[in-house]
Formats: structure tokens, sequence, C-alpha cells
């Protein structure tokens, strides 16, 4: 039998440590991969449509080379500021294998925590006008009108924007992983 | 290369559900819609491998540069394994917590109790080759919390657990036995099965007591097994 969750609680703060929403940081475990760097940004708001200012964004992510357990180390970890915003410096994920002899559109996963949340949440973030979207086994599944929420949408130069809505309109699909 | 075997479903009477109006922060917070059921895929049966290089362990929590924290000092030691019993090696867990007087080393706590100088109140531990954990630190305090008139959290500390697959991942607090606040938490019993809240109530152990130095609290914590049959096509 599983060890049931608890809230992350407000204080999970202690556990922040400079840069690790920085994939790419200096002395991190990918110090001196040559890849492009992308920002994968966005805002996480509440059932009211306030910014949710306390909660831990972790990812996880294939690295350019469509593995898991290539060379680049997927793992960041960012906190949500005073207007609910995270962001995260990494690289563009390749696809990687799906079940059977399916392949998934690139992707990075979201694990959302925060005060409130007796459980984890769990997401993933695709890059808008991939083609590989169009045959996605999980994109499939989701109902096509909340499909979006889970798509990331360019905006600066080399920025990915994907916001989070925990609750109501336009409550982002989260999955039963 | 052969599909990952899915993770097994917790049973709802086990784990705490979304929606918890006694817990007042999830009203504004929990989803309103059902996650979707998502086939297991690579992204949820592998996760990150953390090189203690990149991620230095930080096992005594209980003194800060050889100064000793004030409270009743602990040993704190348990095995991490997955539902199907195998032991969980090398992973990280991140445990945090507060002080002796039920203060958190952190600008959001306002509670009137004394910070400690000494005491941090954060570690990093690695499971050994048998899933097994150790650290040392002080036992908490209680503190108020406003969720409702005179709600107090009864002592805790806090655990991040990284497993195997992303589907694993756990954050989750351990407790202390004979607390008598658990029976009045709302956080604690949101989990509707009683045996599992007790499980996250560590036992005293005298075999982890450290003659004339510290009392010792086994805290045991499982991680989502693998469900024998696969994933069924078609049926999300
Ligand atoms: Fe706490």
């Amino acid at each position: 039998m599983s060890t049931a969750h608890q809230t992350v609680g407000p204080y999970w703060h202690l556990l922040e440590y400079e840069g690790w929403n920085d994939l790419l940081r200096e002395d991190g475990p990918n110090t001196g991969m040559a890849a492009e760097a992308i920002t994968l940004a966005g805002r996480v708001t509440d059932g009211a449509g306030a910014p949710v200012t306390d909660a831990q964004i972790e990812i996880w992510q294939a690295g350019p080379d469509g593995r898991y357990d290539g060379s680049f180390h997927g793992f960041g970890r960012a906190r949500t500021d005073e207007a609910g915003r995270f962001r995260f410096r990494t690289v563009k994920p390749s696809p990687v294998p799906g079940r059977g002899n399916a392949t998934q559109a690139p992707h990075i996963q979201l694990q959302v925590f925060a005060r409130g949340l007796l459980r984890h949440l769990t997401t993933r973030a695709y890059f808008a006008g991939e083609a590989l979207n169009g045959t996605d086994p999980l994109l499939a599944v989701v109902p096509e009108e909340r499909r979006g929420t889970l798509i990331a949408q360019p905006g600066a130069p080399g920025e990915w924007v994907l916001d989070i809505r925990l609750r109501g309109d336009g409550e982002t699909v989260f999955l039963d992983i | 290369m052969a599909d990952p075997l899915p993770f097994r479903r917790d049973d709802p009477a086990h784990q705490p559900p979304l929606d918890a109006p006694a817990y007042r922060s999830t009203q504004g917070r929990a989803p309103l819609l059902a996650p979707i059921r998502a086939p297991v895929t690579l992204t949820e049966a592998s996760a990150p491998r953390f090189d203690p290089a990149h991620y230095p362990p930080r096992l005594d929590l209980s003194r800060l540069e050889g100064r000793q924290a004030q409270g009743e000092r602990i040993v704190v030691a348990g095995r991490l394994t997955d539902g199907d019993g195998r032991p969980v090696a090398n992973a990280m867990i991140e445990v945090w917590q507060a002080n002796a007087a039920g203060r958190y080393d952190h600008p959001g706590d306002q509670h009137d109790a004394p910070l400690d100088p000494n005491f941090l109140g954060r570690g990093r531990l690695f499971t050994d080759e048998k899933g097994e954990y150790r650290f040392e630190t002080i036992k908490p305090g209680a503190y108020p919390w406003g969720n409702h008139h005179n709600a107090w959290r009864p002592n805790h500390i806090h655990f991040g657990v990284h497993g195997a697959g992303s589907a694993q991942r756990l954050i989750t607090q351990m407790y202390f036995p004979g607390d008598p606040l658990l029976a009045l938490d709302p956080v604690f019993n949101t989990i509707p099965d009683a045996g599992a809240r007790e499980r996250l109530v560590s036992r005293f152990e005298l075999d982890l007591t450290v003659p004339e130095y510290a009392l010792g609290y086994r805290f045991d914590i499982v991680l989502r097994g693998r469900d024998s049959t696969p994933f069924e096509e078609g049926h999300p």
C-alpha cells in the first residue's frame, strides 16, 4: 500500500536552491551542454483567477537526443513569484517513444505542488506548431476543446509560454498517471 | 523496447482527496474536473537520477557549523520500498521542518516563536542499496496555522521522495506517535482509511535510539508498485 500524500504546505521554499530552474546553470548537471536554450514560462492561477504565489513547479523531460537516461539531466524546479509566474531555462526535448510503435510529440512533464493541494498535480507542455502533436497518443485522448491547455505558445524569441489554471474557467488538463 | 508496466492505482481510501473542505486552502485550488487517465510511457516510468556531486547530502540537521540547535535531538530512519516490496536504492529524499519551538526558518512564517540561529530545518538524503535512509535532527514543535479557530499542526517532518519513475513522486509528512493533535488535524484526517493514516505516524524504536544521545523514530515509505496487467489499449 503506497504511503499517503500530504500537502507540500507553504514552507517548501526551504528546499528552494538557487538556479534549479536553470537546467543549464554553471556547475549544474548539464554544464557545457552544446544545445540551444529555450525558456518555458507561465503563470499559475487559482479558481478565482488570482495568482498562486507559493507553488512549486517541477519539470522532467528528455534531452535533445530524445532520451531520459542520456547525457541531459532533465529535472528542474521553480517557484512562482508574487504574480504567480514561473520560468525555466532548458533545452527543447526531442520526440520520445510512446507505447507500441507510437512516437510522442516533444513534451515536458510538469508537476505542481502547493499549499491547498493534498496531492500534487501532473500535466504536460507540448509545443505549438509541432507536426507530431497531431498524432500524439496522449493529446488524442484529451477532449479537443481542452487540448490547448497542454500546448505552450511561442512568446519572446526562444520563449514558450504555458499558463496553468488550477480550477474553474479554462482549467488545465491534469493527468492521472 | 518493451512498453513500461503501468503503476498501480492507489485505493482512493488510502489517499487524501483533492477536494477537502475541512482543509480550507483546497477550496480555491483543487481542480474541479477529473484528471485524464494517461497511458504510462517513458515519461512516467523514468525519473531524474540525482548525482550527490550536484545534490550534496545533508544528513545532520541538529547542528549548524558545529553548533547545536535547541531542542530534543532525534534520529529518524526507515526504508523506502515500492508497492511490490522491492527496495528503492539511491533515491533522493528531501526533508524540511519547523524548529523545536514550532517556527520555520522562512520569511513567510510569522508565528511568534523564536528562530534558532543553529537550525535551518532542511536536509537531503539518499537511500542505500537496501533502500534505507537515516538522518539526525531536532524534534519539530507544533505550530498554529489559522485554518480554523485554535488550529495547530501536529509535530511533523515534511518528506519529498523521488522514485524510479516520475509517477512515483511523493510528498508526504511524517508524524509522531501519541500526538493529541493528530485527531484534530484536517490535513492528516483527509485520508479516509485509518490504517493509511497510521502509516504516516512514525514508531519509536529503541534499536534506533542512540544511548546518551538521541531518541530514534522509524518511518518507512512505500512508493507505488507496478501493475502486472498491461494498460488496456483503447480504455484510457
Ligand atoms: Fe509544516
